[in-house]
């Protein structure tokens, strides 16, 4: 067993871990986030998806122990002082999500998405979430939503300035 | 008050969802919980000689190691049925772990239940098995000959049955007559669902109660609390509770009955402690019921003018190793009697062998029989037109329904109710600009470089399943009508139970929809409660495009009943005749006398006090209904590919994809629009990439995404949708479904399109998933 200190959703959790545990497991049966799904443990369909000091990873494929000392962001986190991201708020609005269980994955990978891009083409946020599947909403109203919420950020930001 | 039926209100799911506070059978912890991990055969077809559990027994944490002998010790039926049965039919028992033979790679072997998951796995390891390796075969059309593979000793020349409809000898008599005869031999590719939610159980038995509570993956919890009572478990239906929570997508998948749950349930029976199991996506892949896998021959004989005389189709359908919950079903009265299209063929004649291979067992996925169906018929018509020469609009056009022609009896067995299938085709004509798009394939042709195709797919599906004595006299062993109940409540706010059960589809808002449209209220002051076997009255579950057509139909009903209810009891409180009340937004008055009324809330106060209530009526506001539809529903449209081909690399890239659909009344079009969408782009997958492969072995070698290739959001496009509205004649709502036709049209539109883009190489038929390599084998294969 290790000790590990991983700060998640700006609150620092210190566990001894199995060095074998992965990371998705400590999140879900260490500290009950069970916002964040698995889908194939392969790193290929990116229900898992977290984001690791502001990059998404998918937390499938990472142990617990790589992580010690680093700041984990799912999708419980991501709503601030109650209210909602415009991620979330526009895969709402769009219908975005029909069962959502790929849904937490893919808001954060398109979190990630907006950070380093924040006025993609459609073509932009296709490529950019090539990593999740989703089976439900053959991606038509994901787009939308992320177009949508890229606005709204937009908006914010100028609004900030 | 405005109407909220028809209206794209938002939906009440997704605030748990896009926050994480959705919860999924795998997020449920229970106190003292055990996991569960089961050992699957490495062999297509193996006699077992010995299994060996000390070593896992052994490894610390481990509290249980079970096998197939356990489970047939302890007494309990533990098998897993069959629910459909046809004439002849043969139904080998299915054991829910192996006992003497395994059958296909994935059967259960043994179960390893431990203090934590990752020590179930490693025990799994630890088993020996001692197999025989025996001979195995996988493709339906190669296990009926002599000398193949025997799957089941009870089933010669692995035949499950042999199925026929329509009439053979008038259809010989079509072809003998007719000048013109096209034919396609064709495989339907056999797909994996991948619902993105692995399946999952948690199962938890009091020993001192004696009963069970389930919480699993299902799209039908009293289908599997029954199926689990009769078959598996033994133990009586009302000391077994099935709880399906959010449920991470289906597509069929989760309706079946498989062995996984009812090992969970039993090791949790053995041991007096939660157990809980869930796939990994490997074993997903090889568990959950595939789809398709039919291997066809087809011909269609027509006159000179492409009107279409007789339909003759022969298919080899695969069902697997074992009979799965609905298996027989899926190619026989899901398909057969969907092979009229939207046509009129005056003589059809259809023969399925249904076969068991060293495969996993196939049943419904998303479409279920019916894209198998569209896919011969499409196709075929197709062929047709590029053999005579005519547009494939235009032969279209010539051997419709017509629209005041319903109903319509086909030679295969369905009436359909309704249609105006030239109205969809012209829409969506018009709305690709097919002139201008044929007059631009042809400029490419002329001018060489990247080709164009264009693909129609005119589909009609039978859905809305269905009425229950139909679906019995073909050997159902199922009701298909649905449960619904409204309660209103004495403050006026409304609970409804319905037996549909969603995973995905938004029914908590649009049934709440129907509901609130009905009673004149808020949809807000509704709450719809689902997925529960202790809390919902007995239902059928969701699948079939049947929770808005039946399973809304049913609360439809219930809440007239309640405005009947209240229409009495607003008479007796304005001293008038039940007939002179008018109810109107959520309001009862004497008719001419509006402003003196009560509304639904006062009634409902009033009928809990019963105070005051007209004599002999009961007191309490509630209705439940069990809705059992008249006849099937049929949805149908035009669906129309644009693709462009590389001939130097045999690449397709979809530039448009536009549907028309006519899915009758809708409820809420912003979710009939996302159904149509994920649908579409299933039928995509089939047929561009989506292929389960089994290898001379029986291994299956796309088993992971690696290697099965499900659509992701950069191989889409976004899709161009409008509607036709022909109502349902026959259900309170006018309501067809929805969940099924995009995939039932898409794999069809897209191939056509393809092929169509390959014209001018004299390629006629090309086998789904059209990837670059086949396409460029096909364009090369004269050395060209």
């Amino acid at each position: 067993m290790r000790e590990i200190t991983i700060e998640v959703n700006g609150k620092s959790h210190t566990r001894k871990v199995d060095p074998r545990l992965l990371l998705v497991h400590f999140l879900r049966d260490e500290l009950d986030l069970t916002g964040t799904n698995v889908g194939c443990e392969t790193s290929l369909c990116g229900a898992c998806t977290v984001l690791i000091d502001g990059k998404a990873v998918k937390s499938c494929t990472q142990f617990a122990v790589q992580i010690d000392g680093s700041s984990v962001q799912t999708i419980e986190g991501l709503a601030s002082n109650g209210e909602l991201h415009p991620l979330q708020q526009a895969f709402w609005e769009e219908h975005g999500l029909q069962c959502g269980y790929c849904t937490p994955g893919m808001i954060l990978a398109a979190a990630d998405l907006l950070k380093n891009n924040p006025q993609p083409t459609e073509e932009e946020i296709r490529k950019g979430l090539k990593g999740n599947i989703c089976r439900c909403t053959g991606y038509h109203n994901i787009v939308r939503a992320v177009q949508s919420a890229a606005r709204s950020l937009q908006r914010g930001s100028e609004g900030g300035r | 008050m405005a109407r909220v039926f028809g209206t794209s209100i938002r939906r009440r799911e997704d605030p748990a969802l896009i926050t994480g506070r959705g919860k999924f059978t795998d997020d449920f912890k229970l106190p003292n919980m055990a996991y569960a991990a089961i050992l699957r055969s490495p062999h297509a077809h193996a006699r077992i000689r010995k299994i060996d559990i000390d070593g896992a027994s052994r490894l610390p944490g481990v509290v249980g190691v079970y096998t197939g002998r356990d489970v047939q010790e302890s007494g309990v039926p533990g098998v897993v049925p069959v629910g459909w049965l046809l004439p002849n039919l043969k139904t080998p028992d299915h054991p829910i772990i192996a006992t003497d033979t395994v059958r296909y790679v994935g059967d259960a072997v043994a179960v390893v239940v431990a203090e934590d998951r990752y020590v179930a796995r490693d025990a799994v390891d630890l088993i020996s098995v001692d197999y025989e390796p025996l001979p195995s075969v996988t493709d339906p059309a190669r296990a009926v000959q002599e000398g193949a593979a025997q799957v089941h000793s009870e089933a010669p020349k692995n035949i499950a049955f042999d199925w026929t409809i329509g009439d053979e000898s008038k259809t010989a008599e079509a072809f003998n007559n007719a000048p013109r005869h096209v034919r396609v031999q064709l495989r339907n590719n056999r797909l994996i669902p991948h619902a993105i939610e692995p399946r999952s159980a948690l199962a938890d038995f009091n020993p001192a109660r004696k009963d069970l509570t389930l919480w699993m993956t299902s799209q039908n919890p009293h289908i599997h609390r029954l199926l689990m009572s009769l078959a598996s478990l033994g133990l009586p239906e009302q000391k077994i509770r099935v709880i399906a929570p959010e449920v991470g997508g289906g597509f069929g998948s989760k309706i079946h009955h498989y062995p996984d749950e009812a090992i969970t349930s039993w090791c949790s029976m053995q041991l007096g402690r939660p157990v809980k199991w869930t796939a990994t996506r490997s074993e997903a892949n090889l568990s959950d019921a595939h789809g398709r896998d039919h291997v066809t021959e087809a011909e269609l004989a027509l006159d000179d003018n492409g009107r279409i005389l007789g339909l003759r189709v022969q298919t080899y359908a695969n069902l697997g190793a074992y009979l799965s919950t609905f298996g027989p079903a899926v190619p026989t009265y899901l398909y057969g009697t969907l092979l009229s299209g939207e046509y009129d063929i005056p003589a059809i004649f259809c023969r399925v062998v249904g076969v068991f291979t060293n495969t996993t067992p196939v049943d419904a996925y998303r479409g279920a029989g019916r894209p198998e169906a569209t896919f011969v018929v499409e196709r075929l018509v197709d062929v047709a037109a590029h053999e005579l020469g005519i547009d494939p609009a235009e032969i279209r056009r010539r051997n419709f329904v017509p629209p005041d022609a319903f109903p319509f009896q086909t030679q295969v067995a369905l009436q359909y109710d309704s249609g105006n299938y030239e109205g969809a085709l012209n829409k969506a004509l018009e709305m690709a600009d097919y002139q201008a798009l044929r007059q631009e394939q042809e400029e490419r042709r002329a001018n060489g470089g990247k080709l164009l195709g264009i693909g129609l797919s005119t589909y009609i599906e039978a859905c809305g399943l269905a009425p229950s004595a139909v679906v019995g006299s073909l050997g159902a062993q199922a009701g298909q009508w649905e449960s619904g109940e409204v309660r209103v409540h004495p403050t006026g706010s409304v609970t409804v139970y319905t037996g549909s059960s969603p995973h995905g589809q938004g029914h908590e808002t649009t049934f709440a929809q129907i509901v609130a449209d009905r009673l004149g209220i808020d949809p807000d002051q509704v709450e719809v409660i689902h997925g529960d076997t202790d809390k919902v009255p007995f239902g059928w579950g969701t699948y079939g495009s049947r929770s808005a057509a039946v399973g809304g139909s049913a609360l439809a009903v219930s809440s007239d009943k309640i405005i009947e209810k209240g229409k009495r009891i607003a008479a007796h409180l304005l001293e008038a005749s039940v007939e002179d009340i008018v109810f109107e937004d959520g309001k009862f008055f004497v008719r001419g006398v509006p402003d003196k009324s009560h509304g639904i809330a006062e009634i409902a106060l009033q009928a809990h006090l019963a105070h005051n209530l007209p004599e002999g009526m009961e007191p309490g506001l509630r209705a439940t209904t069990f809705y059992d539809p008249p006849n099937f529903t049929f949805p149908f449209g035009t669906h129309l590919a644009v693709v462009e081909v590389d001939p130097e690399t045999g690449e397709v890239t979809l530039l448009r994809y536009l549907a028309v659909d006519d899915v009758g009344n809708v409820i809420n079009p912003m979710i009939v629009e996302g159904q149509l969408h994920g649908g579409i782009a299933q039928g995509i997958g089939q047929a561009l990439w989506e292929n389960a492969i089994y290898d001379e072995n029986g291994q299956l070698i796309t088993g992971e995404l690696l290697d099965y290739a499900v659509p992701k959001a950069h191989m889409v496009i976004s899709y161009e949708l409008d509607r036709t509205v022909t109502p349902c004649p026959h259900n309170p709502l006018g309501v067809k479904g929805t969940g099924e036709a995009g995939t039932i049209a898409a794999s069809a539109a897209v191939a056509n399109a393809v092929i169509d883009a390959l014209k001018p190489f004299g390629i006629k038929h090309l086998d789904m998933p059209l990837t670059p390599e086949r396409i460029w084998k096909s364009i090369h294969k004269n050395g060209r």
